[in-house]
């Protein structure tokens, strides 16, 4: 072993028996024992744990460095400031700065921790015999029966009133528990069933924020509406577009499969939720060729020619189509709510 | 010459005669008048698309039909414009090489000259789109790249990303990214909506909102925009981030697992 070539026999530690227990030569089966105990190194040669030393202070001085390096990065650096590192591209030196300088100092002290262990930290190995946990005999008999005097003296066997009560008393006692609950919050009324919506309510367009002409809606386009006297300052928008949010399609009067989808839209313009109706994400992957619409969550795909019918994926119940027509003045209007609850099912939905 | 004439039942001698009548035709007209085609818009129109027309009954004729009506292998080009003529060309798109779920990009293989005059003859066929101009996809306003994100993620990203990074779609379909798209090709995509993407056209998207989403991606897509978190790892969103977690965190974490639970080197007196 070249290892220990170089190493002067004084160093070397006293030949002494293993400490581990020493089998039986004659039994083939019994416990060996644990392996008889080998130095490291820095055990025996002082140079080499001295080394070991100065390498574990290394490390920790050079969190400490790094340490000093973020704070310095985070006062000097300006975090507008865009570096450019090889393999990463364009960065922000600010950020690039702190993680690398964090990340050093966090680095070293684990790894002077482990190094100071595994070099120079005692490595005898311990045996910990396991005990029963079972207690002794004698104090499972005095519990046993202190048990049994206990249970004579409250007569809770013989007073079979008492015994009774208790029990109906106690199982009474979580039902207040559950009647708190209703003080969680507001039931959730018809809110699921309704949205904003309604006879008369014109579509405006997302983008501009003003009403729309049948004409302006191009075929294979796709536009976003909201419902009229809602805006995006409203406190509660977010609540309500949650429910509202409408998207336009135009669909050449022929590819209309289903005539109940062409009579609820107007010369082709068909308004669907764009609220996926599986679990509530919105889906506007329109493919105007296809008429096909895609959830990016789990795939559900909806044919808006075919009133929003479910082709593919886990989706339970098909997209709903808002009946619109126009007003006296051209604009698209609402003829009222969705006829079917918008978004994922709920207990009390119906089919 | 009997060379020449070897080859003349060739597959591709009628290409070649037809291009060098195509030449020689062109070159004539701009020896004889050159003055005259820069005076006469009309006439240069026409003659633009009489070119359109001759380059369209090579190259685009046997899937959309002699008149641009369409065929079974390729829908009607009436009414498209010229806008769509010079993405689906400019982009190398068309003249479409193989079928498939969705026609791919490629290399362009006609000039610019030869795209407008095809884009010509189609216009000529129905009114559609014109093909923008640099004050169309140049947005003025300050604030424009905010308010363009807010218009892409209303509009556009539900398909190509939040990054303009691309996704998929349903059977093979995708929607391709957007870096390093011309803003005049990005422009005309809104404006045409190429084979699935649905269309954007001013009535419902107004040229300044185009404007806006465009200078939105062109700053976003552009390789000088910082990486602030690092990485951007094609901004691809959490399936990356979370592969590259497991993979390379994970695999550093499990060497210095193995690294702390090594034995040392013993030292054994033999």
């Amino acid at each position: 072993m070249s290892s220990q070539d170089n190493m002067s026999e004084e160093h070397l530690p006293e030949a002494t028996q293993p400490h581990g227990e020493v089998a039986v030569h004659d039994d083939p089966f019994a416990d060996p024992g644990l392996p008889p105990h080998e130095h490291r190194r820095t055990d025996i040669d002082e140079r080499a744990a001295r080394r070991a030393e100065r390498q574990v202070a290394l490390l920790f001085t050079l969190s400490m460095l790094a340490t000093i390096g973020f704070i310095a990065a985070y006062v000097a650096i300006d975090k507008s400031k865009v570096v450019y590192i090889f393999p990463f591209g364009h960065v922000s030196a600010l950020n690039f700065a702190l993680g690398t300088t964090l990340g050093i100092s966090l680095f070293c002290i684990g790894a002077g921790a482990v190094h100071w262990a595994r070099t120079l930290m005692s490595d005898e190995e311990h045996v910990q015999e396991r005990h029963p946990i079972e207690a002794s005999p004698e104090v499972r008999e005095k519990v046993f029966r202190d048990f049994r005097v206990g249970a004579a003296e409250s007569g809770f066997g013989r007073r079979k009133l008492i015994r009774n009560t208790l029990i109906g008393a106690m199982a009474l006692v979580p039902l207040s528990a559950v009647v708190l609950f209703r003080d969680l919050g507001p039931l959730p009324e018809k809110k699921l069933f309704n949205t904003d919506w309604a006879q008369g309510v014109r579509l405006i367009n997302m983008n501009t924020n003003l009403p729309m002409k049948a004409s302006d809606i191009g075929v294979g386009s796709l536009t976003f509406a909201m419902p009229e006297g809602l805006t995006e300052s409203d406190e509660n928008f977010q609540e309500k577009i949650a429910k509202d949010a409408l998207m336009l399609v135009r669909i050449q009067p022929q590819d209309i499969k289903d005539k109940q989808t062409a009579q609820w839209g107007y010369e082709g313009v068909l308004a669907y939720s764009k609220i996926c109706t599986h679990v509530g994400c919105p889906i506007s992957l329109y493919e105007q060729q296809t008429h096909h619409v895609l959830c990016p969550c789990h795939q559900s795909t909806f044919d808006l020619s075919d009133g929003g019918r479910v082709i593919f994926g886990p989706a339970g119940h098909p997209l709903p189509q808002l009946q619109i027509t126009v007003d006296g003045q051209g604009y698209l209007t609402a003829q009222g709510d969705f006829s079917k609850p918008v978004g994922p099912g709920f207990w009390e939905r119906s089919a | 010459m009997k060379k020449l004439s070897a080859r003349r039942r060739h597959p591709l001698a009628a290409l070649v005669v037809l291009l060098f009548a195509l030449a020689c035709t062109g070159g004539i007209y701009a020896a004889v008048s050159p003055g005259q085609a820069q005076a006469d818009t009309s006439s240069s129109q026409s003659l633009a698309v009489e070119e359109g027309k001759k380059l369209f009954a090579v190259g685009c004729s046997s899937c959309h039909g002699a008149a641009g009506q369409g065929t079974s292998d390729g829908p009607s080009l009436v009414g498209v414009g010229a806008a769509a003529v010079d993405f689906q060309v400019g982009t190398g798109r068309m003249p479409a090489q193989q079928p498939g779920p969705q026609v791919e990009k490629h290399k362009v293989i006609y000039t610019q000259a030869q795209i407008d005059q095809m884009a010509a003859f189609v216009a000529s066929l129905g009114a559609g789109p014109a093909i923008p101009t640099q004050s169309d996809w140049t947005s003025n306003e300050k604030d424009a790249v905010s308010k363009g994100g807010e218009l892409f993620r209303t509009n556009c990203a539900q398909c190509h990303n939040f990054a303009g990074s691309g996704g998929a779609l349903s059977n093979g379909k995708f929607a391709p990214s957007l870096r390093g798209v011309s803003a005049k090709h990005i422009y005309e995509a809104m404006l045409t909506g190429p084979q699935n993407m649905p269309t954007f056209p001013d009535s419902t998207m107004p040229q300044q909102e185009k404007a806006a989403i465009i200078a939105y991606v062109t700053s976003t897509g552009s390789s000088d925009s910082p990486n602030y978190g690092g990485l951007g790892l094609g901004r691809l969103g959490p399936v990356t981030e979370g592969l590259f977690g497991w993979i390379f965190a994970l695999g550093a974490l499990i060497f210095a697992a193995i690294w702390i639970a090594a034995r040392t080197t013993k030292v054994k007196k033999s």
